[in-house]
């Protein structure tokens, strides 16, 4: 199909999206039509643009970027290049020194922490990190805590998710090195007021290190503004392929920054006994990279550019609400966190009355309804809820009213399927 | 389709376990985790003269982890250690889908989990019950 990416902007610009089947774009939709695909959170699908752009990638210009003098190798070094300027672009950082190609959001925070730790940590300071944090932004902090001698600490939400600016100030001290939280959680789906946070931080010499694994998919990110001086977050979770991910970092941090992985082309001079690393950023890109990915990653923010992220964001608070509504009448059903459907960000993470999380999640696969169940990475926060584990939900701009009402229906049939009378 | 596992006799231990209870008589028990789903159950034992004459659990978790302890109480109590220890390797092969039809009749209410063979992400809770009554025939 001749179709221009995302090619579903009416005359005057605005997406419509309900008129025309993006679902089209998706070839894993189209192939499997009866699935309502609800775990969105986890990762996403990929347009049939993504797909291309990696076969194209690996048809016409694969060769080890850097390693070659010759002119195939500057063609995969430039596709490489190109989408790290195609981040840069995204997230508004200066300079493309400041952008760090990884594998995932996870590898990104352990970069973070690992070199943060031996950096600015030592014997008697504080990490600061929240409750509600993803394993993967908690389990780097807890081993660099332990590694330097310094002490862990969690800020807490309330009940519905919220992290005041007045608790984080309450939690800081003149030794809290490092705060490092999620733009959104993955279990609440509630946005942190990042800036105000940064900006509460930088007053007390403190890092800030943000997890924007569930944000930069799905609202406009500008590091810039936001203030952080770290950003991580995966393109496997934002219509690119998996295995390629970021971390973004204030340039004169990474500067003083030790390297994470060591080996070939992070170097400058490697003697018997000694080496000098390279220039940001390949210093902290160790060994042979992603180039495949990072142009799939190049390709979906492309995707992401041409819908529009005021759009996408704009849909899946629409379809958010939508779900709000089908669901808030359903007996025994409980939503974790904010009862404003607008805190969501299209995560609803809920618990059904004596029907397990997992047993949930099986009968719902019977109604070919995807959805997540147990802790979802975040363990700390479902004992802190008080919940062994819980479902989720959660939506991409492509899902459908249709989809929702058939997933709403499954839910309200739950009990009696397991049981229970009515 | 509907009933493969989520059927009559596993939504029917899991509403109403027969031997979800204490045991003041037990002699020895043992608690079993799946940290991943959060199933955490307590299997006691009351054995006597290499017998198992009395068993309960106690707990909370999933349906499939939570009937399947009950059904494996229904079938074990009463029997000697070598035969619950047999029963165990039989659910073992019925999940591993490495089972005989005529082993299958063995095992009773229990066949009602076979369908967990087809379910990789289950088969920790189905085998839960069973894990931890290996732990506790094993160590003595
Ligand atoms: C908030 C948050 N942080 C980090 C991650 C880790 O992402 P990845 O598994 O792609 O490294 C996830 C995804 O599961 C997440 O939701």
């Amino acid at each position: 199909m001749n179709r221009p990416i995302g090619g579903y902007l009416n005359v005057s610009g605005e997406m419509k999206m309900n008129e025309r089947d993006v679902r089209a774009d998706f070839p894993l939709l189209e192939r499997y039509r009866e699935l309502a695909y609800l775990d969105n959170a986890a990762t996403t699908q990929k347009p049939q643009c993504v797909l291309d752009a990696v076969n194209e990638y690996y048809l016409g210009e694969n060769s080890n970027p850097m390693r070659g003098l010759y002119d195939l190798s500057v063609k995969a070094t430039q596709a490489y290049e190109n989408a790290r300027e195609s981040v840069r672009d995204l997230i508004g950082a200066a300079s493309c020194r400041e952008i760090i190609f990884t594998r995932n959001a996870t590898e990104s925070l352990n970069l973070a922490a690992s070199c943060l730790g031996r950096a600015i940590v030592n014997e008697g300071d504080e990490i600061l990190i929240t409750v509600s944090e993803h394993h993967s932004d908690l389990i780097p902090w807890q081993t660099a805590a332990r590694e330097r001698g310094a002490k862990l600490k969690y800020l807490e939400c309330t009940a519905e998710g919220e992290y005041t600016v007045g608790a984080l100030k309450a939690a800081l001290s003149p030794r809290t090195k490092i705060f490092a939280f999620a733009a959104v959680s993955n279990v609440f789906g509630r946005a942190n007021p990042v800036a105000e946070f940064a900006e509460v931080c930088h007053s007390n010499g403190t890092i800030v290190v943000c997890d924007g694994a569930q944000s930069v998919p799905h609202m406009k990110t500008d590091v810039g503004a936001l203030g952080v001086d770290f950003l991580a977050f995966s393109g496997h979770k934002m219509y690119a392929p998996m295995g390629i991910g970021v971390l973004y970092g204030r340039e004169e941090l990474l500067e003083q920054l030790p390297p994470f992985l060591t080996g070939g082309e992070m170097i400058e001079y490697v003697t018997r006994d000694a080496a000098t690393f390279a220039e940001l950023p390949h210093r902290f890109e160790a060994g042979t990279v992603n180039a495949g990915g990072a142009v799939g990653l190049d390709a979906a923010i492309k995707y992401i550019r041409s819908v529009g992220i005021e759009n996408i964001e704009k849909r899946e608070r629409e379809l958010t609400r939508y779900a709000f509504d089908r669901i808030s009448g359903i007996p025994h059903v409980s939503i974790i966190g904010s009862p404003d459907p607008d805190d969501h960000h299209g995560i609803i993470t809920f618990t059904v009355e004596g029907v397990h999380p997992h047993d949930i999640a099986a009968l719902m696969d019977r109604d070919n309804i995807a959805v997540r169940a147990g802790h979802h990475c975040a363990q700390p926060l479902h004992q802190f809820l008080g919940v062994a584990s819980t479902a989720r939900m959660s939506l991409a701009f492509y899902n459908t009213e249709a989809e929702i009402d058939r997933f709403a229906e499954s839910l309200s049939g739950l009990r009696r399927r397991m049981g229970y009378g009515e | 389709m509907e009933n493969d596992l989520y059927g009559e006799v596993l939504l029917d231990h899991n509403m109403h376990p027969v031997h979800k209870h204490a045991l003041p008589t037990a002699t020895c028990s043992h608690q079993g985790i799946n940290p991943s789903c959060g199933d955490d159950i307590v299997l006691s034992l009351e054995i006597d003269g290499g017998r198992i004459i009395n068993g309960s659990y106690v707990g909370s978790g999933c349906a499939i982890s939570q009937a399947s302890a009950d059904i494996m109480l229904e079938l074990i109590i009463g029997r000697t250690v070598d035969e619950a220890l047999h029963l165990k390797a039989l659910f073992t092969a019925m999940i591993d889908g490495s089972i005989t039809d005529s082993e299958l009749e063995e095992l009773d209410e229990a066949m009602a989990l076979q369908n967990v063979s087809h379910m990789p992400a289950r088969v920790k809770c189905a085998m839960l019950g069973w894990k931890t009554l290996g732990f506790l025939l094993n160590e003595k």
